[in-house]
């Protein structure tokens, strides 16, 4: 193996003129770039020694093709220097700090020595010295005679973007290079520069780097006509104008056009630069279009920095679409066999694997777990065909590669953006599958915040044998249902795998054995504990004992169900909404199974066998629910359609009056707010107390209709039941479906902008009821009046609004918290620090405890132990 | 003989056998030993069942396995319960957190555990606490980034929402979690929660009346303000009642208007009338503008006080947070008062106030959000952002900002003056962080990426 070399630090610095023409391969001179022939012209911008792009040809300065040239610099030599743009500030900064004649410091020897003692010690312990260099700017700028050789200063005026002007005389860029040569090393340094890497003069070019073909490839269009890039533009321009300062300075023209060509040069190379600088009118394309140049060209989401190198492109990965399937284990992937024959891991073939090797490369790369490429001893890479693939693979011996295609159980990233957490990417095992979309299992839906409506997901295979370990080990889905969030799963059952389950264990629901093994065909349990009751001669089994077959022995809980009110003295199992779940030894004594028992996020079951029994077997309960869930909801059967909402004709009647009622009272409330009778809340007008009592009252009418409504719709109602399990919608959902939608809002009050004095026209003004600020009390299965639907429409609206502008919002919170924490470790002495050894914490989060080791933040629970060693029962302290 | 059998069946049932099963079991002569070797047959042939056979032969392997190491040694002194001394003095010097610590004298006292329990219960307790730790090289900084960004998603935008106290808005939710992270110098919504020292607390028109000390009073508060055009004069007119329930008398605003405009003012029974020298009408009406901006009384900037009754004490909210002079007041319980303004804790109470300060108001946001983050990751957050003794913003001007590596830098804010400053200042990247070696793609320092393995092949 070769060994792994590092890049051990990088030091950045200014280009001197010297090192710019050394390290040019060849002076450019000429702006035009082909020939008639379409051969790049000699000490043009396209010079061959610059790199080449264009395939068949070799470069002149290292030999490569296209693809290992990495292209070379080349250099204009400027007619006159022009100040660099970046620096604009700098230069002025630094004229006004240092004498006029003699160059050196504006400050007194005690006072720079005083400066550079700080500045030394600040170094020292590797602080930021920004602010002492600030301070001495100011003091030298301050001075107005030269401490050294008693010169007085001038006042210096700064025209953006690079106009310096000394008392009514313009500094041309050769003045002000002169002078800064002139400063000596010595004070560099205290100029915050770094003498060695950056003299003051350097930034004042002289000579300009010619960036290598490579960095600016021109492309040729259909038409066969080539399209040079921006930079190359912006070069030309800077080469023509560069010779037409030359003539005419040789051909002694006069100090007026040549100082107009100067500024010319200096635009040209500012907008080279950067094209967004203000006060310089941007370069601009044949089209209109602003030119990218290089400051364009790193900055910004899409800029070098952020778009290509902290993101890159990556070979070996797919994306497509996602669907569920839920007979895939939780930990699996399935995959496209287009895909999976598209995707390839190396193998190194040694005795060991030669025989299995052998048989990828003669299936060839059509019949699938095959083999795409071979490389031979010689490090030459052959292509497997259908032709050559018996061919290879009698040829193919220990220290060949084969690159063979991706089989089940192979390990891979499966990934869906956007990636807020690390559950974003997690390793799942490959199966693959026909048709043409990933697969998933949608229990794990929640940590990749995936639905199925159109959501595409990415997939990445590992290519070295640290990276798969670190796969399966570290990025598993089994080792991940813990968040590292609250330390509670983030896997869980979903809709259906809830409602299912609910269905199972809610009530008495008996099962005879046909039944009983038909729900558990999907899992590996082969045998039925023994019955719960024979009827007839005939055994049943419970809901319960059927899903307590799930549930690893030993497994010991109380707690209360999502259906449980918090009642003052709880009934414990005598619960009428049976929402007092136990479970001894595994077996499920009473309560219903919803999601406060399976789900993400809430799942207590799960929790406890993920944390007592292992992810292993965590995963294997989750396997087995789910799909016992599916089977269930498929056995009762389960649907919801538009008669669900109907509710009887006394509902109806008892709902109209509450609305009735409702107006009645919000008349009254308008009534004593217009006499004048009304009480202002304390700390409140009596404007904002009327709209806070009339919402008050609006939101109580819906309440009492939803109330009546879900009295009229029981369990049996799919929605309902939906939505006591946890699995999907809320009783709100319904009674707004069915009853009255209620009081729309903008900001959290009700509609009141539109026309003058009121909403809409259809209204009198200054009316205050209740439908004509947004309440709509007819229901969506009813159907909104046309006033109602515009104030939905608005209510809707606003909601859309913040989520687009929460998620942008959010994301920038996120990309700052990362970027200021990314580089926080934990140190083997149990420290926490950053990449300069700042200690942050002494011990991780106090205690050092591992939040997703923990439980919900508790590392020990200390009442379970004592529970299990004394079998106390124990309340919670 | 009897005494034996006693024994036995005491044994058995701390072993989680029911009084019943125990009884039948030494009646048909079986003793600890026996029981031990003894097959389910065995026991079944003693009368009874199959399950609770079964159930037998699991307890007594089942606590054997775990058991037998504390049990030989104190099999006698196993029967007592421990004492609350023993207990203390075991606890005392447990590699624990002082946390599960008391956790756990509170459990073992109630529980009166054996000493083999006492035992037991320690080990696992330590075991767990180990098994919970934090790894080496574990990244914790990105997790709590990612811990505390992710919910921010599901937050709500609205920006006011009624907290405790109805009456007094607070930013809440997202908005109110980019403040703290922002560390602005004032929260746009500032507010104290004052608690007082328990004559006050206990007494509704004490505290009261120390609200009217604290609470700004201007003068619109106390009355109405007009022009005299005619007069050229500033009027203004008093409420008496309002005088006397904020305990202010006319007099005394007179004075105050007098000394801060360096005005004549005239008192004619409850009406003021201020003079201006100056005879212009935009000065007349500048005039108004600065006497209305006067503090008469009370703190600048709590701009409205509401109490409440909270667990038997009354508790003052304000609107504006003025902690410094809020303390110094009487009656002003100091360790319990706080304010939302972070910045002013810094100053006022330091750097390690103002981080726990971060820590509880981040917490307090995330939870009124019905979010649970762990607090762990926002005590890495506060303790980062307050790691040099001040409060640093999380971004460009702050943190962020401030990080060695020129690359990292460039890569998040403002790219191009990042690198031409570098090259001025003849910077060097290390290469340590996240970032930067992500740009130069090579493998990054924190986690599996910080420890190498050597494989020492035999000769
Ligand atoms: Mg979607
Ligand atoms: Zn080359
Ligand atoms: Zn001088
Ligand atoms: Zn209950």
């Amino acid at each position: 193996m070769t060994e792994l070399k590092r890049i051990g630090r990088i030091k950045f610095g200014l280009l001197s003129p010297q090192e710019v023409r050394k390290m040019s391969a060849t002076k450019i001179i000429t702006a035009d770039t082909y020939d008639s022939d379409g051969f790049p012209i000699e000490m043009g911008l396209m010079d061959p020694r610059l790199g080449v792009i264009d395939p068949g040809l070799r470069c002149r300065t290292c030999g490569g093709r296209p693809g290992e040239c990495p292209g070379h610099f080349g250099h204009i030599e400027l007619a006159a220097p022009v100040a660099h743009i970046g620096f604009a500030k700098l230069i002025r900064k630094i004229l006004q700090a240092t004498c006029r004649k003699c160059g050196r410091l504006l400050l007194g020897e005690e006072a720079k020595k005083k400066y550079q003692d700080d500045i030394k010690k600040l170094k020292k312990i590797k602080r930021s010295t920004d602010d002492v260099i600030k301070d001495m700017f100011k003091d030298s700028i301050k001075t107005g005679v030269c401490p050294h050789c008693g010169e007085e200063q001038k006042d210096i005026k700064f025209e953006k973007p690079t106009t310096y002007i000394e008392e009514g005389h313009k500094l041309m860029p050769s003045d002000i290079r002169d002078r800064l040569e002139r400063i000596p090393d010595d004070d560099v340094e205290l100029l915050g520069m770094d003498a060695s890497n950056a003299r003051p003069e350097w930034i004042i070019l002289t000579v300009l780097p010619v960036p290598p073909v490579t960095a600016r490839p021109s492309i040729t269009l259909e038409s066969g006509q080539r399209s040079e890039d921006d930079l190359t533009h912006k070069l030309v321009d800077i080469i023509r104008i560069n010779q037409r300062f030359q003539e005419n300075r040789e051909a002694g023209a006069p100090q007026l056009i040549i100082e107009d060509l100067w500024e010319l040069l200096q635009y040209h190379v500012t907008t080279f630069l950067d094209n967004e600088v203000s006060g310089v009118p941007p370069a601009r394309h044949r089209s209109g279009r602003p030119l990218k140049t290089l400051s364009q060209r790193l900055k910004g989401k899409e800029g070098r920095f952020r778009g290509s190198l902290s993101g890159k492109r990556v070979n070996f990965s797919a994306r497509t679409v996602i669907s569920p399937d839920p007979n895939l284990d939780i930990d699996e992937v399935g995959v496209p066999v287009e895909i999976a024959k598209e995707m390839t891991i190396t193998m190194n073939v040694t005795p060991l694997n030669i025989k299995e090797c052998k048989e990828y490369v003669r299936r060839g790369p059509e019949r699938h777990p095959g083999a795409n490429y071979v490389k031979r001893l010689d490090g030459q890479r052959i292509k497997v065909t259908d032709r050559n693939c018996e061919e290879l693979a009698e040829m193919l011996g220990p220290g060949w590669k084969v690159d063979r295609q991706l089989k089940d159980g192979d390990a891979v990233l499966f990934n869906r953006q956007p990636s807020l957490h690390r559950m974003s990417i997690m390793a799942h095992k490959v199966k693959v599958m026909p048709h043409k979309t990933f697969r998933l299992n949608p229990t794990v839906c929640p940590p990749y915040n995936a639905d199925f409506d159109g959501d595409e997901m990415n997939l990445h295979v590992p290519q070295t044998e640290e990276a798969r370990a670190e796969a399966r080990i570290l990025i598993a889905v089994e080792g991940n249902m813990l968040s590292p969030r609250f330390g509670g799963p983030i896997i869980g059952g979903i809709h259906d795998h809830i409602t299912g389950l609910f269905l199972l264990t809610r009530g008495t629901t008996l099962f005879d054995e046909n039944d009983a093994l038909e729900l558990l065909r999907k899992s590996h349990i082969k045998n039925l504990p023994k019955p719960a009751i024979y009827e007839n001669d005939k055994p049943y089994w419970t809901g319960r004992q059927i899903f307590s077959l799930m549930l690893p022995k030993g497994l010991d809980l109380t707690y209360r169900a999502k259906a449980c009110e918090n009642c003052d003295v709880c009934k414990k199992s005598e619960c009428e909404k049976d929402a007092y779940v136990v479970i001894k030894n595994g077996e499920l004594l009473c309560g219903t199974i919803d999601e406060k028992a399976i789900g993400a996020f809430t799942g207590q079951v799960l929790d406890r066998i993920v944390k007592e029994f292992g992810p292993a077997e965590g995963k294997k309960f989750l396997d087995n629910a789910t799909r016992l869930a599916i089977r269930v909801i498929m056995h009762f059967g389960f649907s919801f359609g538009i008669d669900d909402e109907d509710i009887p004709q006394e509902a109806q009647s008892q709902i109209y009056e509450i609305m009735m009622e409702a107006e009645k009272k919000v008349k009254r409330l308008i009534d004593a707010y217009e006499i004048g009778e009304l009480d202002a809340l304390p700390g409140r007008t009596i404007d904002e107390t009327l709209e806070m009592k009339i919402m008050e009252e609006l939101g109580k009418a819906r309440d009492q209709a939803g109330n009546i409504a879900s009295q009229h719709l029981g369990l049996d109602n799919s929605a309902v039941a939906m939505a006591i399990s946890g699995a999907r919608g809320s009783v709100l959902n319904l009674t707004q479906m069915s009853t009255c939608v209620g009081q729309q809002s903008v900001r959290g009050e009700r509609i009141t902008r539109g026309y003058d004095e009121r909403t809409l026209p259809h209204f009198k003004k200054r009316d205050l009821g209740a439908a004509a600020k947004g309440f709509v009390k007819c229901s969506y299965k009813k159907g909104l009046s046309p006033t109602e639907f515009f104030f939905h429409a608005i209510g809707g609206r606003e909601g859309l609004v913040d989520t687009a502008v929460r998620t942008s919002q959010s994301g920038y919170l996120q990309r700052r918290l990362i970027n200021a924490l990314q580089d926080l470790e934990v140190k083997y002495d149990g420290t926490v620090r950053d990449t300069r050894g700042l200690i942050v914490q002494f011990e991780y989060g106090e205690d050092g405890i591992d939040p997703s080791k923990s439980d919900y933040g508790k590392s020990v629970n200390v009442r379970r132990i004592v529970q299990n060693v004394t079998g106390q029962d124990l309340a919670e302290v | 003989m009897r005494l034996a059998k006693k024994d036995t069946v005491k044994a058995l049932e701390r072993r989680g056998i029911d009084a019943k099963t125990a009884e039948t079991l030494c009646n048909a002569g079986f003793t600890m030993g026996k029981l031990k070797k003894a097959s389910i047959e065995d026991v079944m042939k003693a009368g009874i069942s199959k399950t609770s056979a079964g159930k037998v032969m699991e307890k007594l392997s089942k606590i054997d396995t775990k058991v037998t190491k504390t049990t030989k040694k104190v099999k006698k002194e196993e029967r007592g319960a421990v004492t609350p001394l023993l207990i203390d003095s075991k606890l005392k010097g447990l590699p624990l957190p002082l946390s599960i610590i008391d956790e756990l004298r509170t459990y073992l006292n109630k529980v009166k555990p054996t000493e083999a329990q006492l035992e037991r219960i320690l080990q696992m307790s330590v075991d767990a606490y180990e098994r919970a730790r934090i790894e080496p090289c574990e990244a914790v900084g990105i997790v709590a980034a990612q811990s505390i960004g992710e919910p921010g998603t599901q937050m709500t935008m609205r920006t006011f929402h009624y907290a405790g106290v109805a009456e007094i808005n607070v930013t809440l939710g997202l908005p109110r979690l980019i403040e703290i992270a922002d560390a602005r110098k004032v929260p746009s919504t500032p507010i104290m929660r004052i608690k007082l020292e328990p004559e006050y607390a206990r007494d509704r028109e004490k505290a009261r009346a120390l609200g009217w000390k604290i609470e700004e009073t201007n003068i619109i508060d106390v009355g109405s303000i007009a022009v005299d055009m005619a007069k050229m004069q500033v009027v203004i007119e008093l409420n008496e009642k309002i005088l006397s329930r904020r305990n202010i008398t006319a007099e005394e605003i007179a004075k105050k208007v007098g000394a801060e405009t360096n005005l004549d003012v005239q008192l004619e029974g409850l009406k003021l009338t201020v003079n201006p020298g100056r005879h212009s009408y935009r000065g007349l009406l500048q005039l108004v503008e600065d006497v209305k901006g006067i503090t008469l009384k009370g703190v600048k900037g709590i701009h409205r006080i509401i109490i409440r009754k909270e667990n038997g004490e009354y508790v003052l909210y304000t609107e504006g947070s003025a902690l410094k002079r809020v303390l110094q007041f009487e009656g002003v319980n100091a360790s319990r008062t706080k304010t939302n303004n972070i910045n002013e804790i810094a100053e006022v109470l330091g750097i390690e106030a103002a981080r726990n300060a971060i820590i509880s108001e981040a917490m307090d946001t995330l939870r009124e959000q019905g979010l649970e983050v762990d607090i762990r990751h926002i005590m890495l957050v506060a303790d980062m952002v307050t790691a040099e003794g001040e409060v640093k913003q999380i971004g460009r001007h702050g943190v962020a900002g401030e990080k060695a590596s020129v690359l990292s830098r460039a890569a998040f804010e403002v790219t191009v003056n990042h690198l031409l400053d570098a090259g001025v200042k003849g910077h060097v990247d290390e290469l340590a962080g996240v970032t930067e070696n992500v740009i130069v793609g090579q493998p990054i320092q924190l986690g599996t990426g910080d420890v190498e393995l050597m494989y020492k092949a035999k000769e």
